[in-house]
């Protein structure tokens, strides 16, 4: 029987598997898209909790708790395009001024 | 379901793994398209049909196609992409964020596991959990101004993403 704690024990390898991918990769793209696993990392414990709640509510408020949850991923879905698009711009901008995006290459914040 | 819970996941984390390890930048966008879309599946297992959808329409289709866009736009060289090489300092630094994270996790899983006695589930409680009619209703009801910011969040995020990559206006 699943239960939530798969669901966590998921979230957690997969927001740990962005970790690594920010600690590891110096390459400006993948860096982005390690932070997008972790950001749906977060929104699958969001979910997890959101049909699993962790205190006992009542029966009539249950759905309004639950749904709460589910605006919360909304949200975070339209913090991470916003996200992408901004960091994607900053990518292009490195681009055109050093022609690197590997971040070990990009030490200073002038020019 | 379990069996589908597992496929579903199996596919999530080697999607991830494919954005960690792949060398070129596009494997690296295509892994994580599959791994959006395997996510997409876990959330209508646990009842969120709106936001399973909202995730392939919005991740997997235009963020992704941003991505995708952009890796062919700055059109990178061999020697720019780089063999990513395995320094010393990466391995402890990979080690220790995994770690720390396990260790998260095993304090975090006792204390649930002694908190929760019994397992509350609302989708099956509800019937109407999660579908677009009721998620709706709380995002306009319940969470309209945070709802309306998000539309002032994404026309900055236009205006910004337009600034900075453009240079000169």
């Amino acid at each position: 029987m699943i239960g939530p704690g798969h669901y966590l024990a998921l979230a957690a390898a997969l927001f740990a598997l962005g970790a690594v991918g920010v600690v590891v990769r110096r390459n400006a793209l993948v860096l982005l898209m390690s932070i997008e696993l972790m950001l749906n990392a977060a929104n699958l414990v969001f979910l997890t909790f959101a049909r699993f709640p962790l205190v006992r509510v009542q029966p009539n408020e249950m759905l309004r708790h639950g749904l709460a949850g589910h605006s919360t991923v909304f949200f975070v879905i339209a913090v991470a395009a916003a996200e992408a698009a901004v960091g994607l711009g900053i990518v292009i901008a490195v681009f055109r001024s050093k022609e690197t995006i590997n971040l070990d290459e990009v030490i200073e914040l002038r020019n | 379901m379990t069996t589908l819970f597992y496929l579903l996941a199996v596919g999530t984390l080697l999607g991830g793994v494919g954005v960690v390890v792949s060398k070129n930048p596009i494997h690296a966008a295509l892994s994580l398209v599959a791994s959006l879309f395997f996510l997409a599946g876990l959330y209508l297992t646990l009842g969120a049909q709106l936001i399973a959808v909202l995730q392939v329409l919005v991740y997997a289709g235009a963020v992704m196609m941003l991505f995708v866009f952009v890796i062919s736009l700055l059109n990178l060289r061999d020697e720019e992409l780089g063999r990513p090489r395995i320094t010393g300092a990466k391995i402890i630094g990979a080690l220790s964020v995994a770690s720390v994270l396990a260790a998260a996790v095993k304090v975090g899983g006792d204390a649930l596991l002694t908190r929760t006695g019994r397992v509350f589930d609302v989708a099956t409680a509800s019937p109407t959990f999660g579908t677009t009619a009721t998620v709706g209703r709380s995002l306009y009801l319940d969470q309209v101004l945070p709802f309306e910011l998000t539309s002032l969040l994404l026309l900055v995020a236009i205006i910004g993403a337009v600034v900075v990559a453009k240079g000169k206006i």
